[in-house]
């Protein structure tokens, strides 16, 4: 059977390492090998070298914070964005708009201000107005923050992939008499969900790092934990050091996960 | 609103008075056909001529811009008409296959018998088992599309189809995305269903075949009708200029 050349499916990106593209110019992935020995060196010095003891004790706790909240906003998001996918290119216009001007508003705002604006503007006035107390904890808002941008990025990555997946799909299961809904959901969708996993996975490393922005509301993750170090001790150079070992671990970790899965989705 | 058309008792499809635009392009221009139950009915003409376009009305895959097509008496461009309950007595075979690649043959034949016909899965499986051995490839059942041959995709489609015990055969095609050597496997599996009886509709290239089972042959030409009748007569002996061109430069 011909490939069939389908629009979207362009923006739906599998090789974000270049590792494919490396191998088929048949070179050898040095970044790698250095990005390992500089993981390497920062390891040691976290864990071995005296002077760093101190920062390691002050940062280390917030690393659960740091997963648990990334973790917990992003299956928020994963929600939030299939309804607003769907909703983008759903029949019904007013669904259709309100879809679109949620995701045009999220992109249009930088995270930082967003994450303000949603921690303490929105999610106040939401508690006040369904008579819930105001008194939400911050890690709570701030949660609900990384969920409601991403929900709206999420969205656009699976509205792609379910464009990406033949218009014919869907004619076929209608002809055999399925009902919009039953094709979407048993045909239509599980193959758009399928296309779109390295992309959701790279939306989860990139959720992971933007998580450092909720130091901004004193959520005592790992980037607060270290400017707290950094600032009472003048320790700025291990804090720091320490901080980046983290997230380098955590994303390198990840996006070889994620080229790993694109590598095997695409055979099939 | 056109007037109804009459309506016998045999008359499965109906194609009243039936014209589509794409924006500025008539793809089908005043066409009128009738399909009477058990009859094999081929159209061919050039590309472009709105040959597939009228099949894809007779399904309501696409919407006519004025006329009306009637599938056993009922009018499926009436808004009461549920749409889905006419569909799942009409098969549709597609150029493309468009085989589910998510599932596997055996899920293909079964998704719609459970969804649409409310069959068990026991009851869906073997019923899908039978219509794979009628399209000769019952070995196939748990391989995915994409390890099937062209010709071996489209015989599934076929059967997937079949599955639903379809009153009439609508066949958009079939056979022009196959390599050479695999469009005789395709057409066997079609001889044998319009022997069985079963009422088909066929847009095709294959001049061939249309002669053999075509027991009715409609020539089109820039969204019309020129031309049409007993197959064997029409390609015995062609009235239309147009349909003599069009012979002379493809048999």
């Amino acid at each position: 059977m011909r490939p069939v050349q389908v629009p979207g499916a362009a923006a739906i990106e599998t090789d974000p390492l270049g590792i494919e593209a490396s191998q088929e110019r048949g070179e050898f992935p040095y970044w790698l090998v250095l990005m390992l020995l500089i993981i390497g060196l920062f390891a040691y010095l976290t864990f071995f070298d005296p002077t760093y003891v101190g920062a390691r004790r002050a940062i280390l706790p917030g690393l659960g914070i740091t997963i648990r909240a990334t973790l917990i906003a992003f299956v928020i998001a994963l929600v939030i964005g299939l309804i607003a996918g769907l909703g983008r290119i759903a029949r019904n216009s007013v669904v259709r708009t309100l879809a679109t001007t949620y995701v045009e508003f999220i992109r249009g705002v930088p995270m930082l201000v967003l994450i303000f604006a949603v921690a303490l503007v929105i999610v106040p006035l939401l508690a006040d107005a369904l008579g819930f107390s105001n008194r939400l904890p911050q890690e709570v808002r701030a949660i609900i923050a990384l969920a409601l941008i991403y929900g709206g990025y999420i969205a656009e990555v699976f509205r792609a992939g379910v464009e990406s997946v033949h218009p014919g799909q869907l004619e076929a299961s209608r002809s055999l008499g399925m009902p919009h809904s039953s094709a979407m959901r048993h045909v239509v969708i599980p193959q758009a969900v399928r296309n779109v996993l390295p992309a959701l996975g790279n939306d989860f490393i990139s959720m992971l790092k933007d998580s450092s922005l909720l130091s901004v509301l004193g959520v005592t993750e790992i980037t607060q934990q270290a400017r707290i170090f950094a600032s009472s001790t003048f320790q700025f150079r291990e804090g720091f050091l320490v901080l980046t070992f983290l997230y380098l671990t955590m994303t390198l970790v990840l996006s070889l996960l994620v080229a790993w899965l694109g590598r095997r989705l695409k055979r099939g | 609103m056109v007037e109804q058309p009459a309506i016998g008792d045999n008359d499965r499809v109906v194609v009243h008075r039936l014209s589509k635009r794409f924006g500025n392009v008539q793809a089908v221009a005043d066409v009128n056909l009738r399909v009477r139950v058990g009859e094999a009915m081929v159209i061919v003409g050039p590309s472009g001529s709105g040959k597939s376009t009228v099949l894809r009305c007779m399904n309501h895959l696409e919407v006519p811009t004025k006329g009306a097509i009637y599938i056993d008496g009922v009018h499926l461009e009436d808004p009461k008409t549920d749409i889905n309950a006419v569909r799942k007595e009409m098969g549709m075979v597609f150029q493309q296959f468009n085989l589910f690649p998510h599932l596997t043959v055996m899920g293909n034949l079964t998704l719609a018998q459970k969804r649409v016909r409310r069959r068990s899965q026991k009851e869906a499986e073997e019923i899908g088992m039978q219509q794979l051995n009628r399209v000769g490839i019952p070995e196939k059942a748990r391989m995915k599309p994409a390890q099937l041959s062209g010709g071996q995709q489209q015989r599934v489609a076929i059967a997937r189809s079949l599955a639903m015990n379809p009153k009439v055969m609508l066949f958009d095609e079939p056979t022009s995305a196959l390599d050479p050597e695999m469009i005789n496997e395709v057409l066997d599996v079609m001889r044998e269903l319009a022997a069985s009886g079963m009422t088909m509709v066929v847009v095709t290239h294959e001049m061939g075949f249309a002669r053999e089972i075509g027991s009715h042959l409609v020539m089109m030409d820039e969204g019309r009708v020129v031309e049409e009748g007993n197959a064997a007569e029409v390609f015995a002996n062609p009235q239309n200029e147009r349909t003599r061109a069009f012979f002379s430069k493809i048999l």
